[in-house]
């Protein structure tokens, strides 16, 4: 196992994004260790893909990523939450629109 | 396929179904033991596409026999002697003289042994797409997209290895210089597929020695590997002389069918 924390060690961390066969956008399925993002490609075939999730990956390494900080959530998104005007909810729908 | 005499092809074709069979049982011994998460998935996936070509080359030769033979009885219910694989894919993961099934297990083998049997599968499933057994056929250009991927996936390892560290490039040399005289039995002759390509209308196995040669130095250039000519003792496990290791093999795997013979799951 030691030796498993050091390969963990020594290998960065990438994030793995998978579009399925319907999907439009790549969707985050989760992440792994590999050496480059070459074989961080081939990793996320083996892990993520085996049951025809998807029919294009890609990878991030994890470090490039930039994300909000927890502590901050009540400043970032709480003001939003009694702004309920900024959804489209209050306009009639023609019926010749149909579903929307 | 009536033109096509039966006896010959389903030689023929237990002999590509064992090499499948004995190999993903092989590789099938990492399944929780891999050296990482990762790999322990991809070797895992490696080893059921092999058991899943097996299967149908299995199911393909008893139809053609009509005999009552099934998948079944032909990969639990043959001996060792009646078994045509490589001796290649029977040797355990070790480089070692006279190792054990419960050795240590040394991945360098593992990854050397897939990107010389996949070098030269791309190749040959390549070959019998053309077969005139429509359905061999159709089993080749499943099975071969497959093997590109076991290729490329030995082939990245075996470039790391070769370009990482000293301990990690002198364990893949010697897993090369352990396993190639092994490859000698890809090309040694053999009436029983000579005679199955001629009846399927595909090329010799010599022509495939060119390509196979080019594929293997180029990857060992790559990663900064030797490539020592093979030479030495021909083995001959497609006539069914195998080394000691098959009969291990085949007690781990055949042990459950034939406690429990005919039963279902």
């Amino acid at each position: 196992m030691s030796q498993e924390n050091q390969i963990m060690k020594d290998w960065p961390l990438w994030e793995v994004f998978v579009r399925s066969k319907q999907g439009i956008e790549h969707k985050h399925c989760g992440s792994l260790h590999a050496a480059d993002a070459q074989q961080a490609i081939r990793m996320a075939r083996d892990v993520y893909t085996r049951r025809q999730e998807g029919v294009s990956i890609w990878v991030i390494a994890s470090a490039a990523i930039t994300a909000s900080d927890p502590e901050d959530k009540d400043t970032l998104f709480e003001p939003a939450k009694d702004k309920v005007y900024r959804h489209p909810s209050f306009f009639v729908i023609p019926d010749e629109v149909g579903h929307m | 396929m009536s033109e096509v005499a039966q006896d010959v092809v389903t030689e023929y074709g237990l002999h590509l179904a064992d090499t499948a069979l004995i190999l993903g049982q092989r590789n099938a011994e990492w399944c929780g033991h891999g050296p990482i998460l990762e790999e322990d998935l991809a070797l895992a996936n490696q080893a059921l596409d092999l058991i899943g070509q097996a299967r149908l080359l299995y199911q393909h030769v008893s139809n053609l026999r009509a005999d009552g033979s099934t998948e079944d009885s032909l990969a639990y219910f043959r001996n060792a002697q009646a078994f045509r694989n490589y001796t290649l894919v029977e040797l355990p993961h070790s480089t070692a003289l006279a190792p054990t099934a419960r050795g240590d297990r040394d991945y360098a083998v593992t990854i050397v042994r897939n990107f010389l049997y996949s070098a030269l599968m791309v190749l040959l499933w390549q070959a019998l797409q053309s077969s005139h057994d429509a359905q061999l056929a159709a089993i080749a250009s499943k099975s071969l997209k497959e093997a590109k991927y076991h290729l490329a996936h030995a082939s990245d390892w075996l470039i790391r290895f070769g370009d990482g560290t000293e301990v990690s490039h002198d364990k893949a040399q010697a897993a090369i210089d352990h396993l190639i005289p092994y490859t000698q039995e890809f090309w040694s002759e053999s009436p029983m597929v000579a005679d199955a390509h001629k009846r399927l209308r595909v090329a010799d196995m010599a022509t495939l020695k060119p390509p196979w040669d080019a594929t293997v130095q180029s990857v060992l250039q790559a990663a900064g590997l030797r490539f020592s000519p093979a030479s030495g003792h021909v083995p001959e496990g497609k006539h069914g002389v195998h080394s000691e290791h098959l009969g291990f093999v085949l007690t781990d795997m055949q042990s459950l069918a034939r406690e429990h013979p005919g039963a279902q799951w």
